[in-house]
């Protein structure tokens, strides 16, 4: 099964609902899939392997991704916030290819050989401009590599995790339901198209029947305005944005009425945060998704009614669910296993591991899938007695002192409990006693951080041996743009610095 | 007929279009109205809907044939209902979830 066909049964049955844009001149399914057909013509054309993508979000984005499939080539996005020299290696990484490039980013990609670079706006006016075209045939191609996504990695050159179309196709049929949205349906995608997200949103929306408005770059006057004009239901954002839109709606007093539904992942959410947006915005349901680019995106998520509960309850195992993921997804296996191998009991920290056809687990030249299926995640998490799924994160920040392991992601949640703590990264530093210790940096609210009353209060809360024993202090914290923190880069200044 | 994932068909006596998400365990004969489907694109033949297989084909739903595990997607509408060799298919029930991305 391809990506095409989510095109194709949406175009046939709702061919003038619009797909992405605006509610004034978007462009509606027939012609997305019109366009995506010309577009796939002349990539056959050329002797291109992979149709490349340099840019901001815009319309062009979904044309290109569908156009790929068509061609039977792997759709590339590149992260254009590179510096100049990775992005040229990256474009370099998918010769023979055709890349299309935003104007003003073709000066730093140069001259690449074997990639012909064309500018976004020439490929705009051939094949955005004017009348719809005629619908092409475009026979189907063999080639199951849907797209390729370079994972950022902090060592060593980045990674293309390859998605197939299977995968895809699996994860869009098994969590969407065909064409039910509503007409009045839209979606703002804030994420960049070079994120897994942003690739999901284009797959789930054309096979919902739901339209997709882009935002080219987030800034949160930006997305209130946005979401305000084409009456956006529904929208995915990363923490660190949540908190910065919740600023401007309370200053401009925009409430946002058509807003129905609102997602977040991408890192943990505070919980100070998800209760002012409850507040804000009662009117609108709240889901929380985990999942990563190997698994085509979401593997388990917390709906809208879990929230209710959660904030509701009196018991602290069902409150503190607000900070799950919510339940794995009926279509996919999950278990959290020890070192050994072993499944771990309830509650009890282990590796996440997943299987199931979303799962491709697989990079350019390397499968990191066991034979039997299973892919481990290399997240560190557990289930609780409900089943929910509490993410602690990346195994590699799990902190080891003295021969225990102790979650950054814990500690973190409980200063974060203090009013003075605006921000905080927990993490582990060499340690000649005890191999390592726990290390806290701050961004403090008043600027005169008492460390004593916060270490009072982690050891209250949990073990002493939690305790951070060195405390840092900053105006504010590294993120990357999904809203990740960057751990590791803090690390090894900390690191550099002692 | 060779009934692969991703493959459409079209009833030959209603309006009804349908996607295979899930091959049968064996080959058989994919039918909607009591009579075989077409593929999708083709002409179609005419004829009536099978009083017995009359409860029709709505647009989103699954209807699954347990026995060879055969699925297939409604994409689009119509008066006839499906069946799997002779046997009629059945309505999945499917909880829909939030979107998330």
């Amino acid at each position: 099964m391809q990506t095409r066909l989510l095109l194709d049964i949406a175009a046939d049955a709702c061919p003038d609902r619009l797909a992405v844009g605006s509610l004034s001149g978007g462009l509606d399914f027939q012609g997305l899939r019109a366009r995506a057909a010309m577009v796939a013509a002349w990539l056959d054309e050329t002797s291109a392997r992979h149709a490349v993508f340099v840019g901001l979000n815009g319309s062009e984005l979904p044309v290109l991704l569908f156009a790929a499939g068509m061609a039977g080539m792997p759709f590339v996005p590149v992260n254009y916030r590179l510096s100049d020299a990775d992005l040229r290696k990256l474009v370099a990484r998918t010769a023979p290819g055709v890349a299309v490039v935003d104007d003003d980013m073709l000066a730093r990609i140069g001259e690449v050989e074997g990639v012909e670079l064309v500018a976004r706006s020439g490929f705009a006016a051939r094949f955005m401009a004017g009348d719809p075209p005629d619908l092409r045939d475009i026979p189907e191609h063999e080639n199951d590599i849907a797209v390729l996504l370079f994972t950022s990695g902090t060592t060593g050159d980045p990674k293309a995790a390859v998605l197939r179309h299977a995968n895809l196709t699996s994860y869009v049929m098994s969590t969407v339901e065909f064409l039910g949205s509503d007409e009045d349906e839209a979606a703002l995608v804030s994420v960049p198209p070079y994120h897994i997200a942003g690739i999901s949103a284009i797959l789930t929306s054309a096979y919902g029947g739901r339209r997709i408005v882009y935002l080219p770059a987030f800034t949160p006057e930006d997305w209130v305005e946005t979401a305000a004009r084409e009456r956006i239901t529904h929208a995915m954002v990363v923490p660190t944005m949540l908190d910065r839109i919740l600023d401007v709606m309370a200053k401009t007093g925009e409430r946002l009425p058509a807003l129905r539904a609102l997602s977040y992942g991408g890192g943990r959410m505070s919980e100070p945060v998800i209760a002012r947006a409850l507040q804000m915005l009662p009117q609108v349901d709240f889901v929380n998704a985990y999942g990563l680019t190997e698994t085509s995106s979401t593997i388990a998520l917390l709906g809208a009614e879990d929230h209710r509960l959660a904030i509701a309850s009196d018991d602290p195992a069902v409150r503190r669910r607000l900070g799950s993921v919510g339940q794995p997804l009926p279509s996919i296996e999950l278990e959290i296993r020890r070192e050994d191998g072993a499944v771990c009991a309830p509650c009890e920290s282990g590796e996440i591991h997943v299987r199931g056809e979303q799962v491709s687990g697989e990079y350019l030249h390397k499968k990191a899938i066991a034979d039997d299926g299973w892919f481990a995640t290399n997240d560190s998490g557990w289930l609780d007695d409900g089943g929910y799924l509490f993410v602690e994160g990346r195994l590699d920040d799990v902190i080891v002192r003295g021969g225990e392991n102790i979650s950054p992601g814990e500690i973190e949640d409980v200063l974060r409990g203090l009013d003075d703590v605006a921000d905080v990264a927990v993490l582990g530093l060499p340690d000649d006693q005890w191999g390592e210790k726990v290390a806290a940096v701050i961004v403090s609210r008043s600027g005169a951080p008492d460390v004593d009353t916060m270490a009072a209060h982690v050891r209250g809360l949990l073990r002493s041996t939690k305790t951070p024993e060195s405390w840092f202090f900053r105006a504010e914290l590294p993120y990357n743009e999904t809203g990740k923190l960057l751990r590791r880069v803090l690390k090894a200044e900390l690191v550099e610095s002692a | 007929m060779d009934i692969k994932p991703g493959s459409r068909w079209k009833s030959a006596v209603c309006t009804a279009e349908l996607v295979v998400v899930r091959p049968p365990s064996a080959a058989g004969s994919l039918a909607c109205g009591g009579v075989e489907v077409l593929p999708h694109g083709s002409e179609a033949a005419g004829g009536d809907v099978h009083p017995d297989f009359a409860e029709g084909v709505l647009i989103g739903k699954r209807y699954v044939d347990e026995q060879s595990g055969l699925e297939v997607l409604g994409a689009k509408p119509g008066k006839g209902s499906l069946s799997f060799e002779g046997r009629a298919m059945t309505l999945k029930d499917a909880k829909p979830l939030p979107a998330s991305d």
